[in-house]
């Protein structure tokens, strides 16, 4: 290898500008693949993390009053019908106590938790907003989607006749901490709640919308002595979900909806995202390995005679194989090196430049050191799998030629 | 000469270019030859004659297309590529007309290639060796030069350095001065008696050059890929003379 090694940089040296080049041209392509990679996941994962912040990974809901058509087309025959789903009052899922011990005992779970929840009227004074009102048991829902977190004003606590309400609510009513509101259902159940905290979950919508009171306290607004109207759990495998409410609704014959299922739209679209990134890694690389290939392909007709000298002096075929393999390996090597580098310096730069309204990066971009070393590692094997096919015309050639010219 | 050891004998060997080609040549027809250990030969005869292609079959850099070769007692017919390789860099130096040296090392660095070909790097020891070696072709001074510095003499002479760094029993010389003015011609010729006389070094040269190829102990004509039979040279000299 000594020798391999210690040729190969004398070769690359002395073809100083053209292994400048390819190496200039490797680290480009490196940056590009790392940069996009990097952004990608740093995007794709933000988008997860803000999707999932205020989500549970899997929901069980109570089974939908189906509406049946009373009237059955017989064959032949058509039936012009108007089917509308009645408005429906939260109703409890049946056993929801039993069910929620045999999820949480399902491998893969992290935490459960049952809610109740349905629609209302947030009213103070004349000012008056539809809302969800959700009744929680706080520890459990904050282990889902870590509302403590999220409380920017007061105190986070449900206790009976306290409410959390959202940033946007708190303006559009006009309330601040300790003042009441009077929370109405459709079925005009109505109580007085006082403001125990303000929460911002990072989205305008639920920040109007959502209400925390106790659990408690909807059971009997929404009038479920006792009930729950979902139960929200979390798994450990997040993108197993799926397969883990699968699982689940197999075993207990519960309506169960993992996240995935619910975004499903959002994750194909992080998909096209992710293929679209790979085509763009897969071509890059390619084009990296031409470069290098083509390079070193011109190498071994320049250096005919030295390969030829060598060769006379005793080195053999696989030694001044291993010339040229190494020279690939070392140009994929030093390349990726400056390329991570490179995309490094690109990522400082789109955390300092690119900013969102807030004047925060619009999220976090950072180059995990596994991605930089899995780049190196790899753009390192491409240059020496590109240097194999002229390191194969090396073997081939006929040091009595070479030495003739 | 009958009295030294055989370092090398051919018997009928023949060499064709091109074979199963429409023009396919046989460039030596059954050449016979014998050099015994720490002779001086040189190698003449016109262009064209199989000079270059002779002293590649020797040098095992080509296959011969027939016939017997022994190089140290040893058959070289039935040898694998990594064999030939190992037999060369063992027995074999060589200096060529021209810049035959590596462009992208230095003239010290060039006469220890054999080593780091050997052993993957360059010890202290190799490079005291490579030192002594250039003080006797007289370039010590110049060895941290690179190839493109030196003069074709120079070049010549560290050439010369390299094909013994080895300590090969056998020197082949394609034209060693073919390139040189008659001054530098003949320190490179007189530095490879030199070695020949003080290490006991077989020599091998072509060369175009009668004046030098009289000074050796031996030549053997190539005229159209055939040996013409021997004639000692000092008869030569004394019959022309
Ligand atoms: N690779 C080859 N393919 C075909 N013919 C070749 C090849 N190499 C050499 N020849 C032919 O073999 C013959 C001998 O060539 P060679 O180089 O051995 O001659 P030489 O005596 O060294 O000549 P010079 O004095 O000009 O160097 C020439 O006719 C040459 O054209
Ligand atoms: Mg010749």
């Amino acid at each position: 290898m000594g020798f391999a090694f210690t040729i190969a940089i004398r070769f690359l040296r002395e073809g100083r500008f053209q292994s400048l080049l390819i190496i200039v041209g490797v680290a480009a392509g490196v940056a590009v693949v790392t940069y996009v990679s990097a952004l990608i996941d740093g995007l794709q994962g933000n988008t997860i993390r803000r999707t999932l912040g205020t989500q549970a990974h899997i929901v069980v809901k109570p089974f939908e009053e189906k509406s049946v058509p009373s009237l059955v087309a017989r064959p032949g025959e058509l039936v012009a019908r108007d089917i509308q789903p009645r408005a429906q009052r939260p109703r409890s899922i049946d056993n929801w106590r039993s069910l929620a011990t045999e999820i949480a005992a399902t491998p893969g779970i992290v935490a459960v938790t049952p809610i109740a929840s349905g629609a209302g009227l947030a009213i103070r004074g004349e000012a008056s907003r539809s809302v969800a009102m959700i009744g929680i048991e706080l520890d459990g829902y904050d282990r889902i989607v870590s509302l403590r977190e999220k409380i920017i004003k007061g105190v986070a606590r449900v206790a009976p006749g306290e409410a959390m309400i959202g940033q946007q609510l708190a303006e559009d009513l006009g309330v601040s901490i300790g003042e009441r509101i009077v929370l109405r259902t459709g079925g005009d159940a109505a109580d007085t709640f006082t403001v125990s905290a303000i929460f911002d979950l990072g989205n305008r919508d639920l920040n109007r919308r959502n209400v925390y009171i106790t659990l408690k306290s909807a059971q009997s607004l929404f009038n479920i002595p006792g009930g729950a109207t979902n139960i929200y759990a979390t798994v450990t495998e997040l993108f197993s979900a799926d397969q883990t409410a699968a699982l689940l609704k197999q075993r207990t014959g519960a309506d169960i909806e993992s996240w995935m299922e619910s975004n499903a739209q959002l994750l194909s679209a992080l998909d096209a995202q992710t293929i679209s990134t790979r085509l763009i890694r897969g071509f890059t690389t390619l084009v990296a390995m031409l470069g290098i290939a083509s390079v070193l392909v011109v190498s071994v007709v320049q250096k005919r005679k030295e390969i030829g000298i060598l060769r006379a002096m005793g080195a053999t075929r696989a030694q001044m194989t291993r010339v040229f393999l190494m020279q690939g390996g070392i140009v994929g090597l030093v390349g990726s090196v400056l390329g991570v580098v490179l995309a490094k310096l690109l990522l400082w730069a789109f955390s300092m430049f690119v900013l969102g309204s807030d004047g925060k990066p619009l999220f976090m971009t950072e180059l995990p050191l596994d991605l930089a070393v899995i780049v190196t590692l790899v753009a390192t094997l491409c240059g020496v799998l590109a240097a194999a096919a002229p390191a194969r015309s090396v073997a081939k050639l006929d040091p009595a030629q070479a030495i003739r010219i | 000469m009958s009295e030294r050891a055989e370092l090398l004998r051919m018997s009928r060997v023949c060499k064709s270019y091109g074979v199963g080609t429409p023009v396919e040549t046989e460039v030596l027809h059954s050449v016979d030859l014998v050099i015994g250990q720490g002779e001086f030969v040189a190698l003449i005869g016109p262009s064209g004659s199989g000079k270059s292609t002779l002293l590649n079959i020797i040098g095992l850099l080509e296959p011969m297309s027939s016939g017997d070769y022994l190089l140290e007692g040893r058959s070289v017919a039935n040898l694998s590529d990594t064999e030939l390789t190992r037999c060369r860099g063992d027995t074999l130096g060589f200096v060529f007309q021209f810049h035959h040296l590596l462009p992208a090392f230095t003239a010290l660095e060039n006469v220890m290639m054999p080593a780091l070909i050997r052993a993957g790097r360059f010890s202290d020891a190799d490079r005291q060796y490579g030192l002594s070696l250039l003080d006797r072709v007289g370039l010590k001074a110049a060895a941290g030069k690179k190839p493109g510095e030196l003069s074709g003499g120079m070049q010549q002479r560290v050439a010369i350095a390299r094909a013994l760094a080895r300590g090969s029993p056998l020197v082949l010389a394609d034209e060693p001065t073919g390139n040189l003015d008659t001054q530098s011609a003949d320190e490179v010729f007189a530095l490879m008696r030199q070695f020949n006389r003080d290490e006991g070094t077989t020599f091998l040269i072509v060369t175009h050059d009668p004046r030098l190829a009289q000074r050796c102990d031996r030549i053997i004509e190539l005229v159209d890929g055939r040996v013409r039979p021997p004639t000692d040279v000092h008869d030569t000299a004394v019959s022309k003379a």
